[in-house]
């Protein structure tokens, strides 16, 4: 498959460790190193059987990761030299982590005072100026919720219908359009349910990129009730457009 | 000049404009009415309005004042005028722009510091959309392209200056107590050359700002264990 999809429009490293934290329910003070480590590595081996185009990113943070976890099984200096405090190998990585978090949140606040924004009108009302917060109690899931849901679907999958033949190719150009219709007919779709028709592992897969580039047009949306639960695909409701067909055609240029 | 007609000069600019009016440009039409008469006139109709239940109010944003619709009659604006919605910003374009919010003026590099990833892409986005702009050259080497917000970020968050932004995160550098990091191990410091981190919770006033108090400036915290330990 020569399709890639670029995850920068998606999240970076940090977000990852930060979802693993959470999925962990860790205390990011004292990350399990071993097990965030593992879990990491486990995410990067998804994203390259998707062929993602894994950013140079992911690639330092899994090298940092590994650098603390051995200094971490390392004994301490015999004769710590002179009256030098040691610091946690972990210490950098947790005030990174830290301030990441802080903007996030701070972007979430972002996100609420524009909300609160789009609701008063001045006198000359704009046409664009209204943001569509109709989501109710959801949120958008993450790429690594979308991993975490693929993994499982992939997995659950019966080895039988990997042995069987099948010659049909399937371009991911297509499962685009079928994904389409799917949710033109279906405004909300279970994640799982729109992989009900694949039949072997390359289906799935030219399936889940389809989702991905949909949500990265910004046709579609995936959301949750609440962290880690049931993932829901709906169209996005601010951009019901013909533009589809023309952005699918033309190369992905990658805006945000 | 009367306060009470003065109040009323000002409703009336308020009634016809289309854009926020700042306290300056009212000055220049009241002639002798101070900075603070006409604040205090502002804040007057506010009450009144809000009294009478009025379905507008005086509004502050992006540095000036302007009447706007009460929050309620959303619904039934956006129905009449037939509004299309405003293109959603993505999750790491929200984040970027916090952290050019509350760090500017900030290089590039820097923001991708603290993102631990690329961001030419969402920079460009940002910058397109008007939300970001070049506030000038750092003077360090390269002189990189330094980040700073606009009267449209402003405007598209509503807020009336740069000192409006909400506090930044429950967590301060001095929050984290690092020896409390329970496995003491390890001797060397990790080298990933994340850089200093600069406390502050409140950006440092610039241009766009009315009320430029300058707040928590840049305070620096040295690290503890910083390049010791070799």
């Amino acid at each position: 498959m020569t399709y890639k999809v670029k995850l920068d429009v998606f999240e970076g490293p940090l977000d990852l460790l930060l979802y693993l934290i959470k999925k962990e329910e860790a205390d990011i003070f004292d990350i399990p190193i071993s097990k965030i480590t593992e879990q990491y590595l486990h995410y990067l081996e998804y994203m390259e059987l998707l062929d993602l185009h894994i950013a140079g990113e992911f690639i330092v943070m899994a090298a940092t990761l590994m650098h603390i976890k051995s200094r971490l099984l390392l004994p301490p200096d015999e004769q710590p030299p002179e009256e030098v405090e040691e610091e946690d190998p972990r210490a950098e990585l947790v005030r990174r982590l830290i301030e990441y978090k802080k903007f996030k949140e701070a972007a979430g606040e972002l996100s609420e005072l524009e909300r609160r924004r789009s609701m008063v009108f001045p006198r000359s009302v704009d046409e664009t100026q209204y943001i569509d917060q109709t989501e109710g109690p959801y949120f958008e899931a993450s790429i690594f919720d979308l991993i975490n849901a693929f993994s499982t679907i992939l997995k659950s999958v019966s080895r039988e219908a990997f042995l069987e033949v099948v010659k049909d190719e399937f371009t991911v150009e297509e499962k685009v359009h079928e994904l389409f219709h799917m949710l033109v007919e279906q405004p909300v779709i279970n994640f799982k349910d729109i992989f009900k028709k694949s039949r072997s592992k390359i289906e799935l897969i030219a399936t889940f990129l389809a989702l991905l580039e949909l949500i990265r047009l910004k046709e579609v949306m995936v959301r949750q009730h609440n962290i880690f639960g049931e993932i829901e695909v709906v169209r996005n409701p601010n951009n019901i457009g013909p533009k589809l067909k023309a952005a699918v055609e033309g190369t992905p240029n990658g805006t945000v | 000049m009367e306060l009470s007609e003065a109040k009323k000069i000002i409703e009336a600019l308020l009634f016809t404009s289309e854009k926020p009016i700042t306290i300056e440009q009212m000055k220049e039409v009241l002639e002798e009415v101070d900075a603070k008469d006409i604040k205090t006139a502002l804040a007057d109709l506010q009450t009144e309005y809000e009294t009478l239940g009025r379905s507008f109010k005086v509004y502050e944003l992006a540095g000036g004042y302007q009447m706007v619709t009460m929050p309620e009659f959303a619904d039934y604006l956006k129905k009449f005028y037939r509004v299309k919605s405003k293109d959603k910003l993505t999750k790491p374009a929200l984040e970027t722009l916090a952290i050019v919010a509350y760090r500017q003026p900030i290089t590039k590099a820097d923001i991708e510091d603290i993102r631990g990833v690329n961001v030419d892409g969402v920079i460009k986005t940002l910058a397109d959309r008007q939300l970001i702009k070049i506030t000038g050259r750092k003077d360090a080497p390269g002189r990189p392209i330094l980040y700073g917000t606009t009267k449209e970020f402003l405007d598209r968050f509503g807020l009336s200056s740069l000192n409006e932004l909400p506090k930044l995160g429950e967590f301060t550098e001095s929050d984290i107590d690092l020896s409390e990091l329970k496995q003491g191990l390890g001797g060397q410091e990790v080298q990933d050359g994340t850089g200093e981190v600069t406390q502050e919770d409140r950006p440092v006033g610039q241009e766009d700002n009315t009320a430029p108090e300058q707040q928590g400036a840049a305070e620096r915290q040295d690290r503890p264990a910083e390049g010791e330990g070799k």
